[in-house]
């Protein structure tokens, strides 16, 4: 008989340094945590724990820098990349990123994010998209899906009233000062593992100072879609993925060479693991 | 240093550069714009931070994050510009983070127009954005007392971690006047323990007004309280001409100031005892001087670009005196019209003679 002592532990799988050791307010099978745990790994990855700052939008992810073992702030509703702006203009050497909501990013706050993006502000935006306004219980959001009942679209989204949910990845794209502009999904892991790679690069972008990087992460909530964490999954993959296609709508060259640079590295660091 | 000629939103910018201005953030608005435009200039041959904002909104909301990454930043704009930017005013108040806005008045409501005017009183000093804050409100006279306030402004923004707001009028924006700017002042080598730099070497920083709990949100406004407290305790500014031995005093800020001394002087020369009490400060506002005062003079008469808003604050402060009935008049012209020495003078006279016929103390008017 083997009796097992610390010695023979080994550590497959701990909490980033980057991340702080609490709970969240998040609901059963929200992705904000899964969000937020991506980046924490990042931000470890990169060794930018240090110099990084995080700028906090209004919604449920609003105590997201208390979530984060990095020096933080909270916007006003919408201005989360105008005030990135200010910290990032103030101090070029950190990383400054937001982590916003639909509602935050793409209705009250659209004008500073198109603007930060044409400007090729440095800054990085993670952008979860949960066709919902999560925090206030539920209510139409500018990329609510056509159709989709709510709790202020009881009937479903009519285009004739409230027009079409934005594409905010493609309208990103299209903008000079945008270097980075993907859209991921968070539903299941081999996604996720898609959703990482990307948000690295993203961060990579404002570290190689080539514009303004956004990651668009199709997310889940369960409690304001009335959904188990589990149908919440198969409702991005069903009806959220066929309305926003997963995609790179705008990776600038010299992003792209250093991916292929990062690729091969990174190929080394598995073959030597 | 010697004087040279200046514009006022010149020199204001010039002064802030000088007192050590890291960023500028700002849209453009009558009557304000050259401020805007030097600084577009200079920020930038200094290698310091000049960006021409998306909007007031933006703006202030830039201001917000280069403030909580502690340097000194500074914005400007005209009233429709403020009331864009109550929403980040707030924030920044909430989060006690150190700006300087300026705001050159315009005329109001509403789009108005780009006439010299001091409409926004109320909201600069009381309604300067949601929630229980008021900031520090400089009021300038002159283009040099415009650059002297501007360095103070940064000052006390930084020692008070709160907003400072210098307001002028189109008036002082757009004239020119003979006055000397400061030498430049060295920026700081490091940045304050609280401002966001990366956590190295220490905890991490949180710069936010959120706060959940009733109870924490009580006593962040209490602590927000105290700070004011503390300011009116010390940094009430005024100016007293002629007031020794004044049966009528004049009380005005900013251009209606220049007005009422022009008044004075004629009036003066009439040997008639009027004199001008000019608040520097509007918040906190000088209330316990101008309560000495009541019991000195017979009368007093508010002059303002306005409908009538520092006048409350007169009547605030001297009105509880118990057993005292002292006038308080206003005259005041809105919609960006100057009001003319000539009718100031007009006022007070008609005012004085009324008061020759009468026995008794006049009841206070309006």
């Amino acid at each position: 008989m083997v009796t097992l002592t610390a010695e023979h532990e080994e550590v497959v799988y701990e909490r980033p340094i980057s991340l702080t050791d609490v709970d969240t307010i998040y609901c059963p099978g929200c992705t904000h945590g899964t969000a937020h745990r991506l980046v924490g790994e990042v931000i470890d990855e990169l060794g930018i724990q240090e110099r990084t700052i995080l700028v906090a939008p209004v919604g449920c992810s609003s105590f997201a820098y208390d979530y984060f073992n990095v020096d933080g702030c909270g916007a006003a509703h919408g201005r989360a990349t105008a005030m990135a702006t200010g910290i990032k203009r103030a101090n070029p050497d950190n990383i400054v990123f937001t982590h916003q909501g639909d509602g935050d990013l793409a209705s009250i706050g659209i004008a500073e994010t198109l603007h930060a993006a044409a400007r090729g502000e440095k800054i990085t935006v993670i952008f979860i998209n949960n066709a919902v306004y999560g925090m206030t219980g539920g209510q139409m959001a500018p990329t609510s899906l056509i159709g989709q009942k709510t709790t202020s679209s009881p009937f479903g989204r009519d285009v004739k009233l409230t027009g079409y949910p934005i594409r905010m990845a493609e309208l990103l794209a299209g903008l000079p000062g945008t270097a980075y502009s993907v859209r991921r999904s968070l539903h299941d892991a081999r996604h996720i593992i898609q959703a990482k790679k990307a948000i690295r690069i993203a961060f990579e972008a404002q570290i190689e100072g080539l514009g303004f990087s956004i990651v668009e992460l199709l997310s889940s909530c369960p409690t304001n879609w009335g959904m188990t964490p589990a149908e919440a999954m198969d409702w991005i993959r069903d009806h959220m993925i066929p309305y926003y296609p997963l995609g790179d709508y705008k990776v600038v060259e010299e992003l792209k060479r250093k991916i292929r640079r990062v690729g091969e590295s990174l190929a080394n660091t598995q073959i030597k693991s | 240093m010697s004087e040279q000629l200046l514009k006022g939103n010149v020199a204001i910018a010039e002064a802030a550069i000088r007192a050590g201005c890291e960023a500028y953030f700002g849209y453009p608005i009558t009557p304000q714009t050259e401020l805007l435009e030097h600084m577009s200039k200079r920020m930038v041959e200094l290698g310091r931070v000049f960006l021409q904002a998306e909007s007031e909104v933006a703006a202030i909301n830039m201001v917000y994050g280069a403030a909580a990454a502690g340097i000194r930043v500074m914005t400007s704009t005209s009233g429709p510009g403020i009331s864009l930017m109550q929403e980040g005013l707030s924030y920044i108040a909430g989060s006690e983070v150190p700006a300087v806005i300026v705001d050159v008045m315009r005329g109001g409501p509403g789009l108005g127009n780009i006439q010299p005017s001091q409409g926004d009183y109320n909201q600069v000093t009381k309604t300067t954005g949601h929630g229980d804050f008021h900031p520090l409100v400089l009021a300038p006279a002159t283009i040099q007392e415009a650059i002297d306030l501007v360095g103070l402004a940064f000052d006390l923004a930084e020692k008070y971690r709160t907003i400072v707001f210098i307001v002028a009028d189109g008036a002082i924006g757009q004239m020119m006047e003979p006055a000397e700017l400061p030498p430049m002042r060295p920026l700081p080598d490091k940045r304050p323990s609280w401002a966001l730099t990366g956590a190295k070497g220490r905890e991490k920083n949180l710069i936010t007004s959120l706060y959940l709990g009733a109870e924490n949100l009580e006593h962040l406004n209490q602590k927000l309280q105290a700070k004011l407290k503390i300011i009116q305790a010390n940094e009430v500014r005024f100016e007293e001409q002629f007031l020794e031995d004044a049966e009528v005093a004049l009380v005005a800020f900013g251009t209606a100031a220049r007005v009422a001394e022009t008044a004075i002087q004629d009036l003066r020369r009439d040997g008639l005892r009027v004199g001008l009490f000019r608040p520097i400060s509007l918040w906190p506002f000088p209330e316990k001087r101008l309560a000495q005062l009541a019991r000195k003079v017979k009368a007093f008469f508010v002059v303002e670009m306005n409908s009538g808003q520092m006048v409350h604050d007169v009547r605030e402060a001297v009105g509880p005196i118990v057993g005292l009935q002292v006038p308080i008049m206003f005259f005041g012209r809105m919609g960006g019209v100057i009001p003319l020495p000539e009718e100031v003078e007009g006022e007070i006279r008609t005012w004085l003679t009324h008061k020759m016929g009468m026995e008794e103390t006049l009841p206070l008017e309006d």
